[in-house]
């Protein structure tokens, strides 16, 4: 995939900063990537500044004190964004942004500690289960992509009907299939961190909130990450702002 | 800590504090300074300075400015040799120094690079976690306190033995703490080293690397200057954490002295890597705003060094008032005040007219700070607390007037039995015993994976790690900006980018200080420039056993020397370092273990050298770099006969140096498409590893050494100044006619085979990759879950 040249006048897509954001600059990395300008929105103002779009990126928020995300899901631009997705606006929430969205009640279920108890830094495969949500419309239907994985507590758990109810509803977005080390490829050890059902990411019931717990801002460049792969996820809601504008 | 020693007897409940005019009036007081760790005509010193007894606040001060940690007071006369090798040539890239917080270097493109390695061996075995944890810490608040910004981490381990029951305490630990910290902190982790030895059971190293990138014009150093200048401390609230760290813990060892009767509490920092992450961005904004003076981090001796450095190097004075330092605990003296080591605090001089916008910064991140003191002109610095005078000295006394010893220095007697007991004697093995060699080998602790530990560290956060663990060297992109992206005119399109590798082996530096060392930076200045970058500066991390050991005292001068020479050699200044003292459990020092880093710079990322072999299709393997029967202090050695003798491996810089040029020539020209330098494990280990890496087999004929020809000297040997490089087929004429005409030795072994999946070596045996792997990546999982 190619990235497009910025046009001023163009889509804009927020990132969010919390104190203790870490992945903020390259979720705005990315966004300029995929040909839109991204705009800092900052955890303590509520104006989301007529963004097209948001990205609640990774990091440890408010140091993941009480739990992972949930200072974060009380934050004033968060009560706009939770506001303004019910009104359609399309949001990422990437690693720790999964978890504040978990938090802010957009999505269904939690992420708790991996289940090997250690953070853990990979390559990871994913398999693109639903390409209709606006953030996934770029890749094929069942494509394997490889982005990077890094978190302590990315173990995707909800109840069963929760998860029947994902499954059924097509809201699976992306599930774990294999990964590698730094070192190379390790063949047989899909699920990272024992989410159930191998979910790495879902979205809500209109497929506009979309989140996962890999870092596709991370595969945007071979040079920086292993693979452009994630790249798609933001030309994807571009494609589909383009088609509203 | 220090009880009062104040005489007279107090009225009611009110505490009674020892004043500068209680130590005027009681002279003959008795003072607890050897139990903070000062020697009594240590303590005569500062009496004589005082022209008094000091105070109890004093003695904090003192106690903990003139320890080893702090003072340098043992290592100061031997590490003034390397500003007496610095050449003005050297010395051209260098923009700061020995002396600041961390040395600046000059990359080009107004970009500068600050770096530093720093030890935290002590309180990492006391508490794995928190030690190694604060580590981190400590090192990027060094950087940070220059106004450059955090761009990557490093750590330099060692160890127990890999399988020794206290290892299972200590490695997971260690490990946890520097990558729950690093991590937390948005900072990736590029590299390092891992070491398993028996000498450092009782006593693990933990030494953690920070590399910073500011623009050149940005370069901020610490110091209050400016009579009326308002002294700000911000950050975390001080409490009783860390008191007595630097005195007791950091400088001196562990079950030491006869006695036995001295309680030594753990006194380790607990660290909170969420404060210091909002506390960067915090500075970072600060010195944006251009409203700030200077900048002093807060680590060992925490407000005792901050505000005795920052006036000593200011032009006066300074008055502060402990009464506005934000307290965790109640009721702290002002002793346990100026000792505490609370992590995450910075201390600012401000102009009065800026404090204001300085505070506003602080409130958007919610770091709290407050106004503590001023600069004065009164040449003293004049501490109170609840309205009496307990601190009333000459700053520099403080900082600068620490004890400098002449330690006695001497060979040690076992040092020529040593060097007599070669590895010559030892069995070698028979041609069919090479391939499980091979595999015993690739699976010992110092030669497998490091995957196990480098997958809980985080090294693609911020986006611009280009090259990381198992690559030789680390490599950032300096600049955020991307191609294509609106450009900020202050951070103009670069694909430049900035190399760093640490090295050390302690085994060779036994045998032999001075070449040690010097393989040491050997090896860094070789990883950085298997990578395709050209080596530029150099900082160390100097640990030893006891400078009152006049053995160990040999063995430091020595390294420092061989270093010192060795980087006139190789043309590259050392632009700071670190000296821990004091690693060793009871009479047993450590193996001297000398850190050295090598920081490089790369024009063009893109260009970078991968460890990785497969990556083009049709490759030849091609060994750069003489073979000599050189295994004396050998992995192998250790690993099959548990033995440590004789002389370490040749040490060539000239041919590190040409060896350099041509890794470079041929990264630049397109003409090496995977590299990987050969260290411990030899030839037999670098295949492994390229093979394993680029997921890709190999068919390998041996070259024959300098004498005949010999299996196992040509793949187990250690010799320096060799690399095994990956050449495009199409390359190869080219690449190998540039190393004929250069005088570069050099010979083919092989070549790449994608469709084989084994490592397959003519006359020796053939390798699966899936066995090599499971033997390679198996054995630290197996040991630490």
């Amino acid at each position: 995939m190619t990235a497009t040249a910025p046009a001023s006048g163009g889509p804009r897509i927020g990132v969010i900063t919390f104190p203790g954001t870490l992945d903020d600059v390259d979720a705005a990395r990315a966004v300029r990537y995929a040909g839109a300008e991204p705009v800092s929105l900052w955890h303590a103002d509520a104006d989301l500044r007529g963004v097209d779009a948001v990205v609640v990126p990774g990091g440890f928020s408010y140091g993941d004190y009480l739990r992972a995300g949930a200072i974060a899901a009380q934050a004033p631009v968060m009560r706009s964004v939770i506001d303004a997705a019910r009104g359609g606006l399309p949001v990422l929430g990437i690693c720790n942004g999964f978890q504040v969205l978990c938090e802010a009640g957009l999505l269904p279920g939690a992420l708790v500690r991996n289940s090997g108890l250690k953070f853990v830094c990979r390559d990871q495969w994913l398999r693109v289960e639903n390409t209709s949500s606006p953030w996934t419309t770029r890749y094929e239907p069942g494509a394997e992509i490889l982005v990077p994985l890094k978190n302590a507590e990315g173990r995707y758990v909800a109840d069963r009907s929760v998860l029947d109810e994902l499954e059924g509803e097509g809201r699976v977005l992306f599930r774990y299939i294999g990964g590698g080390t730094a070192d190379g490829p390790v063949p047989d050890t899909g699920n990272p961190n024992g989410a159930l059902r191998d979910i790495a990411g879902i979205c809500s019931a209109d497929g506009r909130v979309a989140a996962l717990m890999p870092h596709p801002e991370h595969a945007i460049d071979p040079l920086t990450g292993p693979t452009d792969d994630g790249l798609g996820i933001f030309l994807s809601v571009l494609d589909g702002l383009g088609v509203a504008a | 800590m220090t009880g009062s020693t104040g005489t007279v007897p107090g009225t009611g409940t009110a505490p009674v504090q020892d004043t500068v005019a209680q130590a005027a009036r009681t002279p003959d007081a008795r003072q607890p300074f050897r139990e903070l760790g000062l020697k009594d005509d240590e303590y005569e010193r500062i009496r004589e300075i005082l022209g008094r007894r000091p105070s109890d606040a004093e003695l904090a001060m003192y106690s903990v400015m003139w320890s080893e940690h702090c003072s340098y007071k043992s290592s100061k006369v031997h590490l003034r040799y390397f500003g007496e090798t610095t050449t003005e040539a050297m010395r051209s890239v260098m923009l700061a120094g020995i002396g600041e917080n961390a040395g600046v270097v000059d990359i080009g493109d107004g970009w500068a690079v600050t770096f530093k390695v720093e030890s935290h061996n002590h309180p990492s075995y006391v508490e794995p976690y928190q030690g190694a944890a604060t580590g981190v810490g400590g090192i990027v608040r060094d950087i940070l306190a220059m106004g450059a910004r955090p761009v990557a981490v490093m750590d330099q381990l060692r160890f127990g033995p890999a399988d020794a029951p206290d290892s299972q305490r200590v490695v997971p630990g260690v490990v946890a703490g520097v990558g729950g910290y690093g991590n937390s902190l948005g900072l990736p982790n590029i590299g390092g080293e891992v070491v398993f030895d028996p000498s450092y059971a009782g006593n693990p190293l933990v030494n953690a690397a920070c590399i910073g990138v500011l623009r050149a014009a940005d370069m901020y150093t610490a110091h209050a200057s400016g009579a009326g200048n308002k002294v700000i401390l911000y950050g975390s609230r001080t409490g009783l954490d860390g008191i007595g760290g630097v005195s007791v813990l950091a400088s001196e060892s562990f079950a030491s002295g006869s006695g036995g009767d001295r309680k030594k509490l753990p006194s380790v920092q607990v660290g909170d890597p969420f404060a210091e992450k909002v506390l960067i961005e915090c500075t970072l904004e600060i010195f944006r705003a251009g409203i700030v003076v200077g900048i002093q981090d807060l680590g060992g001796a925490g407000l005792s060094c901050a505000t005795s450095e920052l006036a000593a190097a200011g032009d006066g004075g300074m008055a502060v008032d402990l009464d506005r330092v934000p307290l965790r605990a109640s009721g702290m003296t002002a002793a346990e005040i100026l000792s505490s080591e609370s992590q995450e605090r910075m201390c600012a001089v401000v102009e009065p007219d800026k404090v204001d916008a300085f505070l506003a910064v602080c409130a958007k991140w919610e770091v709290e700070a407050d106004v503590i003191g001023e600069v004065t002109d009164t040449g003293r610095l004049v501490i109170t607390h609840h309205g009496e005078v307990v601190v009333d000295v000459p700053p520099r006394t403080v900082a600068h007037w620490g004890p400098v010893y002449e330690r006695p220095v001497e060979r040690p007697d076992f040092q020529d039995a040593l060097r007599d007991n070669g590895s010559g004697s030892l069995a070698r093995p028979a041609a069919g015993e090479l391939p499980a060699l091979i595999l015993r080998m690739a699976a010992s602790p110092n030669l497998c994976s490091r995957a196990w530990i480098t997958d809980q560290y985080d090294r693609y956060v911020r986006g611009n790690t280009v090259l990381a663990q198992p690559a030789d060297a680390g490599i950032v992109r300096v600049s955020d900006d991307v191609p294509g992206g609106p450009g900020d005119p202050d951070r103009p399109l670069s694909r430049r980018g900035l190399a760093m590798s640490t090295d050390c082996n302690s085994r060779y530096t036994l045998l032999d200080p001075y070449t040690g060392a010097q393989l040491a930076l050997a090896e860094a200045y070789r990883n950085v420039a298997t990578t395709g970058a050209v080596p530029l500066a150099v900082t160390d991390c100097l640990n030893f056993g006891s400078p009152e050991d006049p053995g160990v005292m040999w063995q430091f001068q020595q390294a420092v020397r061989g270093l010192a020479d060795g980087c006139v050699e190789l043309g590259i200044p050392v632009t700071g370092g670190n000296v821990s003292f004091y690693n060793q459990t009871g009479a047993t020092a450590i193996l001297p273990t000398p850190v050295v880093g090598v920081l490089g710079v790369i024009d063009d990322v893109t260009r970078r050298t991968v460890p990785g072999i497969g990556h083009d299709t049709g490759e030849s393997l091609l060994l750069l770099g003489t073979t000599r029967d050189e295994l004396d202090g050998s992995e192998w050695a250790s690993v099959v006969h548990g033995h440590l003798g004789g002389v370490p491996p040749r040490v060539d810089l000239a041919a590190e140096r040409l060896l350099a040029q041509i890794l470079l020539a041929g990264s630049r020209d397109g003409m090496i498409s995977a590299a990987h330098d050969l260290s411990e494990g030899g030839l037999a280990q670098a295949l492994v590893e390229m093979c394993l890496v680029g997921d890709t087999g190999a068919r390998v004929v041996l070259p024959d050494g300098d004498g005949p020809a010999d299996p196992f000297v040509a793949l187990f040997s250690e010799s320096s100044a060799r690399v095994l490089v990956a050449v495009p087929r199409t390359e190869e004429l080219r690449f190998t006619e540039m190393c004929t005409a250069r005088r570069q030795p050099w010979a083919k072994v092989g070549v790449v085979d994608a469709a084989s999946r084994t490592l397959d070596i003519q006359g020796v045996g053939e390798l699966s990759l899936p066995e090599l792997r499971e033997a390679w990546t198996g054995t630290l999982p197996a040991l630490f879950g």
